[in-house]
C-alpha cells in the first residue's frame, strides 16, 4: 500500500479500515546486523476474530481491544461519555492534578513541530504522520476549543475544525496508546507544551470516565495489585515463599549466606522491588539482599498489601488508581516505622512514588523516598564492599530509564557505579536526560495482546535498538559477551522480548540485566560468575 | 483633526486592553490549582555541579536532611538565552530558528525602539536642552537603527514563516486560517507602518513629533493616511495578541517555572501541603465504576478506597 499523507479529518473517517499501514522498508534503517529490511520479521496480521470483534481502524495493531458498538445508539452514547469526560478534564474538581499543564499545552502550542524531531516513535516509523506527537494533540486541541470552550465559527477559523464521531473517539483511544509517555518531545518544546501529557490525560479520560484501559495495566495491573498485593498475582505468602527460594538459591550460587528480612519494625530502609523481578529475574532481588547485608545496612521488606510490589501502573492512565497504590506503599512504610523507602530497579515506580505522589503524601505518610541507584553508589563508591572490576571485563552499556533520568534527574549515581566496576563501559548516544525510551514505556513492555509486540519491536523500540547496536558495533562478534545494564524492570522486559525477537543473544551475544548484578559479579567475597551468560 | 484623535484613542485603548488581557490571562494561570509534580530534567536551578548532567537532588543520599540551594545563576543562565535568542529552537529546530528568530528579535527591537522613542519624546518636552545636544543625536540614531532593523527583521521573519507554513508539508495540515491571518496581520501592519513613514509627504511630522503628539494629545498633528492606517493596525494587533496563542510569552513563564522546573519537595509544614489539603476535599464526578466518584465522596476518600476489595481499606 502506498503511503498517503494523513489529514486530521481522516480520524473521523466512518469506514472501519486502518488509517495507516507500515512496511518494513519505510521504517528507520537499523545498523548491522539488522540493516536489511527484507530480512526483518513480517508483521503478524490481526486475526479475523480480532478484526470482527474490536475497533481496529487506526493502524496495523490494537493495544486496547475496544469492543465494537452494536448499534448507532451505543456509538452515540460512547461519544456522549467521551464529551462528558473531556469537559471534566478541564475542571479543577475533577482534574486539579494536571489542569494547569494541560491548559497551557492546549492553548499555546505554536505547531512548529520541533517536538516531532525528538520523538523516537515518529522517527522510527519512517516519519509517519499518525505518530507525530502533535497529530494526537492537535485533534484534542480542536475538540477542546470546540466543545469545552464552546467556540463558534470564529474559533473554528482560528483553531481549526474537527468532526466528532465514534470512529474518531475509537481511534483516539488506540492512539493514546501509541506514545511511551517518555516526554522527550516536551523537553525540546520551545514553548514548554507537553504532548506526552496530552496522551496521558487522554488515557485518564478513557479510564476514569468510560472505564476503558489496556487490560494489562488495569484489570491485570492496578486492580490485581489492589486485590492481592501485586500485579504478578502473588499474595504475601507467595512472595515470601519465592523470596525464601531466591535466598537459598543465591546463597548456594555465591557461597554467601543470604537472608531477606521481612516486616522488621524500625528498620532504616523499606526496600520495595517491582515484584516482576521476583518472578522474571530472581537474581536481581537476590543480589540486592546480598549487597545490603554485606554492606551492613538495616533494611526490610514488607508483606503488607502492595508493600512488596513497587509498581504503580496508575501513573500511566488513571489518577485514582495511582493515588491508591501510592498510599498503600506509604502506609506499609509507616506501619514499619522505617526511616526511608528505597525503590528497587524500577523506573516508573521511582517517578510515581518519589516525584508524582510527593504532593499527595502528607502528614505521617510523607516518608522520604530514595533511589536504589543512590544507595548502591553510596555502598560501592564508599568502599563498603571488596570489589574486583576485572570480573566485569566485558563490554557494558547503560540504558537510562526515562522515568528515572529525564523525569527524576537520577543520572550520575548508576554511572559512577558502572564506571568504577566495568572497564569496558561505553555510553549510548545520546544518553542521560537526552536518552531514548526503550520502547516499552507507559505499559507497552507488559502489553502483548494480539500483534502489539510487532509494533512494539518494529516501531517504539527501534530507536533504542539502533542505540544498542551502535554502542556494540566494535564487538558484535558472538564470541564476545555484551551486557546492557538496564536498571528498570519494564525496560528489561522490553529488552528481553526485543532481543529475542531479533535473536540478538544467539547472533551477537547481547545480554541484558540490572545494575546490582554487576556489583555482585564484581564482589571478591562471592564465587566468580554471578552473571550467567545464558538466555532467560 | 479627527483622524489623529482617533489614532491616539486606538493606541491608548489598545495599550489598556493589552495590559488588562495579559494580566487576566496570567492571573488565570497563576490561580489554577497546584498540580502534581511533573518536572523535566535538566532543572537549571539545581546545584551547578548537577545542572551540567541534568541531575537532581534525588542523586544525594538522604537529600531531605540537606539544605536545598536554589541556583539563581543557573536559572538565569537558562532563561536569558531562551528569552532573547530562542535557544531551544536553535538547538532542536535550527531551520525554523533562522525564520523565527529574526521575526521575534525584530519585534523586540521594535518594542525597544518604541520605548526609546517615547523616552525621547518625554525628554524633549521636559529637558529640551539635553536632547538638543550629542546625547539627543545619539539616541536619534539609535532609534532609527532600532526601527529600521526591527522592521526589516520582523517583516522578513513573518514573510518567511508564512512561506514555510504554506509550503512545508509538515506544517500544512496543522496550519489553520487563523495562523495565516496572524502572520498576515503582522506583515500588513509592519508594511503600513514602514511604508507610511518612509513614503510620508514633505512636511509630515517625524516620528519624534508623532510620539510627542501622542503624549500631549496634540490634535493639530497631521498624520499621513498610510502611517495612520499602520498605527491603527498596530493598535488592533496589540489588543489582539493576548487573546490568542501568541500570548505564549505569558504561558512560557508558567510552562517553565510552574511545570518543567517546579521540583519543590513537599516538606512537612510547607505551603504546598496546605494547598493540596484543600484539593483533597474536592468532589469529583468521574463516571467509571472503579473510580467510585459520586459527587459526594471527596478526592481523599476516593484515593483511600479500594475498588478491588469492595470498600474502604
Amino acid at each position: 500500500m502506498k503511503r498517503q499523507k494523513l489529514r486530521l479529518s481522516d480520524m473521523s473517517e466512518e469506514e472501519r479500515k486502518p488509517l495507516v499501514h507500515l512496511e518494513n522498508e519505510e521504517l528507520m534503517p537499523l545498523p548491522a546486523p539488522l540493516d536489511d529490511p527484507a530480512k526483518d520479521h513480517n508483521w503478524t496480521p490481526l486475526s479475523a476474530q480480532a478484526q470482527e470483534r474490536y475497533e481496529c481502524a487506526l493502524d496495523d495493531t490494537i493495544a486496547v481491544s475496544i469492543p465494537q458498538p452494536k448499534s448507532r445508539e451505543e456509538e452515540q452514547e460512547l461519544v456522549r461519555k467521551f464529551l462528558s469526560g473531556l469537559e471534566k478534564l478541564f475542571t479543577k474538581e475533577n482534574n486539579w492534578t494536571f489542569l494547569q499543564p494541560l491548559l497551557l499545552t492546549m492553548e499555546h502550542c505554536a505547531k512548529c513541530q520541533t517536538c516531532s524531531e525528538a520523538c523516537h516513535i515518529f522517527e522510527a516509523s519512517g516519519r509517519n504522520e499518525l505518530y507525530r506527537p502533535t497529530y494526537r494533540s492537535e485533534i484534542v486541541r480542536r475538540l477542546y476549543f470546540k466543545y469545552v470552550k464552546r467556540g463558534g465559527l470564529v474559533s473554528a477559523w482560528q483553531h481549526g475544525e474537527i468532526k466528532l464521531n465514534w470512529p474518531l473517539v475509537a481511534r483516539l483511544i488506540e492512539l493514546s496508546y501509541r506514545c511511551n509517555l517518555c516526554r522527550r518531545c516536551a523537553q525540546t518544546c520551545p514553548i514548554g507544551a507537553d504532548n506526552g501529557l496530552v496522551a496521558h490525560e487522554l488515557r485518564k479520560l478513557f479510564s476514569q470516565e468510560m472505564g476503558i484501559a489496556a487490560k494489562e495495566i488495569h484489570d491485570n495491573g492496578s486492580m490485581l495489585q489492589l486485590k492481592v498485593g501485586s500485579s504478578t498475582g502473588m499474595n504475601a505468602e507467595a512472595v515470601k515463599d519465592n523470596i525464601a527460594f531466591i535466598d537459598e538459591d543465591i546463597s548456594e550460587k555465591t557461597g554467601v549466606e543470604v537472608k531477606t528480612p521481612w516486616d522488621v519494625e524500625g528498620a532504616e530502609i523499606l526496600l520495595i522491588h517491582n515484584a516482576g523481578e521476583i518472578l522474571a529475574w530472581p537474581e536481581n532481588p537476590g543480589a540486592f539482599a546480598l549487597v545490603l547485608n554485606a554492606a551492613g545496612i538495616s533494611w526490610t521488606m514488607s508483606s503488607e498489601l502492595a508493600g512488596y510490589d513497587s509498581i504503580n501502573y496508575g501513573v500511566w492512565y488513571d489518577d485514582a488508581q495511582f493515588a491508591r497504590v501510592a498510599l498503600k506503599h506509604a502506609q506499609a512504610a509507616r506501619k514499619l516505622k522505617v526511616k526511608k523507602i528505597v525503590l528497587g530497579e524500577c523506573g516508573h515506580a521511582h517517578k510515581a512514588l518519589s516525584v508524582i505522589a510527593d504532593r499527595i503524601l502528607g502528614g505521617d505518610l510523607n516518608i522520604p523516598r530514595e533511589s536504589s541507584m543512590t544507595l548502591l553508589r553510596e555502598i560501592v563508591v564508599g568502599g563498603r564492599l571488596k570489589l574486583d572490576p576485572t570480573r566485569n571485563n566485558f563490554p557494558v552499556t547503560l540504558h537510562d530509564p526515562c522515568n528515572l533520568v529525564r523525569l527524576m534527574g537520577v543520572v550520575e549515581p548508576q554511572r559512577e557505579v558502572v564506571r568504577k566496576l566495568c572497564p569496558q563501559f561505553r555510553e549510548m548516544e545520546p544518553h542521560g536526560v537526552d536518552n531514548y525510551c526503550c520502547g516499552g514505556g507507559s505499559g507497552f513492555a507488559i502489553m502483548s495482546g494480539n500483534n502489539f509486540p510487532d509494533w512494539r519491536f518494529h516501531v517504539s523500540g527501534r530507536k533504542k535498538l539502533e542505540q544498542i547496536l551502535n554502542a556494540f558495533q566494535d564487538c558484535l562478534d558472538p564470541s564476545i559477551p555484551k551486557y546492557i545494564c538496564a536498571p528498570c524492570s519494564n525496560c528489561k522486559g522490553q529488552f528481553r522480548d526485543m532481543l529475542a525477537y531479533y535473536d540478538l543473544w544467539k547472533r551477537n551475544s547481547i545480554l541484558y540485566g540490572g545494575l546490582v548484578e554487576l556489583i555482585v559479579n564484581a564482589m571478591t567475597d562471592v564465587k566468580p560468575g554471578f552473571i550467567e551468560w545464558e538466555w532467560r | 483633526m479627527m483622524t489623529t484623535i482617533f489614532v491616539y484613542c486606538c493606541l491608548y485603548l489598545a495599550a489598556l486592553v493589552f495590559v488588562v488581557a495579559c494580566a487576566v490571562r496570567a492571573v488565570f494561570y497563576a490561580r489554577l490549582p497546584l498540580h502534581l509534580r511533573w518536572e523535566l530534567y535538566p532543572v537549571p536551578h539545581e546545584e551547578a555541579a548537577r545542572v551540567e548532567h541534568g541531575g537532581s537532588y534525588f542523586e544525594v543520599t538522604n537529600w531531605w536532611e540537606k539544605p536545598l540551594r536554589f541556583n539563581w545563576i543557573g536559572e538565569w543562565k537558562a532563561m536569558l538565552p531562551e528569552m532573547l535568542f530562542q535557544k531551544a529552537l536553535w538547538e532542536f529546530n535550527r531551520t525554523l530558528w533562522f525564520l523565527s528568530f529574526p521575526f521575534h528579535f525584530g519585534l523586540y527591537l521594535l518594542i525597544g525602539a518604541t520605548g526609546l522613542l517615547g523616552g525621547r519624546a518625554v525628554l524633549t518636552l521636559w529637558a529640551p536642552g539635553l536632547m538638543a545636544g550629542d546625547i539627543g543625536m545619539a539616541l536619534r540614531y539609535a532609534n532609527a537603527v532600532g526601527f529600521a532593523a526591527g522592521a526589516v527583521l520582523a517583516t522578513v521573519g513573518a514573510l518567511s514563516l508564512m512561506a514555510r507554513r504554506l509550503t512545508d508539508a509538515n506544517l500544512q495540515i496543522y496550519t489553520t486560517a487563523g495562523d495565516l491571518f496572524n502572520l498576515l496581520f503582522f506583515i500588513v501592519t509592519l508594511g503600513c507602518l514602514a511604508g507610511g513613514y518612509v513614503d510620508r509627504p514633505a512636511g509630515s511630522p517625524p516620528a519624534l513629533a508623532v510620539a510627542r503628539g501622542f503624549i500631549t494629545f496634540d490634535a493639530g498633528l497631521h498624520l499621513p493616511p498610510l502611517l495612520a492606517t499602520g498605527l491603527i493596525l498596530s493598535a488592533l494587533l496589540t489588543a489582539y495578541i493576548p487573546m490568542t496563542h501568541m500570548s505564549h510569552f505569558i504561558a512560557k513563564y508558567f510552562t517553565y517555572h510552574a511545570v518543567r522546573w517546579d521540583d519543590r519537595p513537599n516538606l512537612q509544614g510547607s505551603d504546598l501541603a496546605r494547598r493540596v489539603a484543600e484539593y483533597l476535599t474536592y468532589r469529583p464526578r468521574w463516571a467509571a465504576p472503579h473510580v467510585g466518584a459520586d459527587g459526594v465522596k471527596t478526592w481523599a476518600e476516593i484515593a483511600s478506597a479500594n475498588p478491588a476489595q469492595g470498600g474502604r481499606k
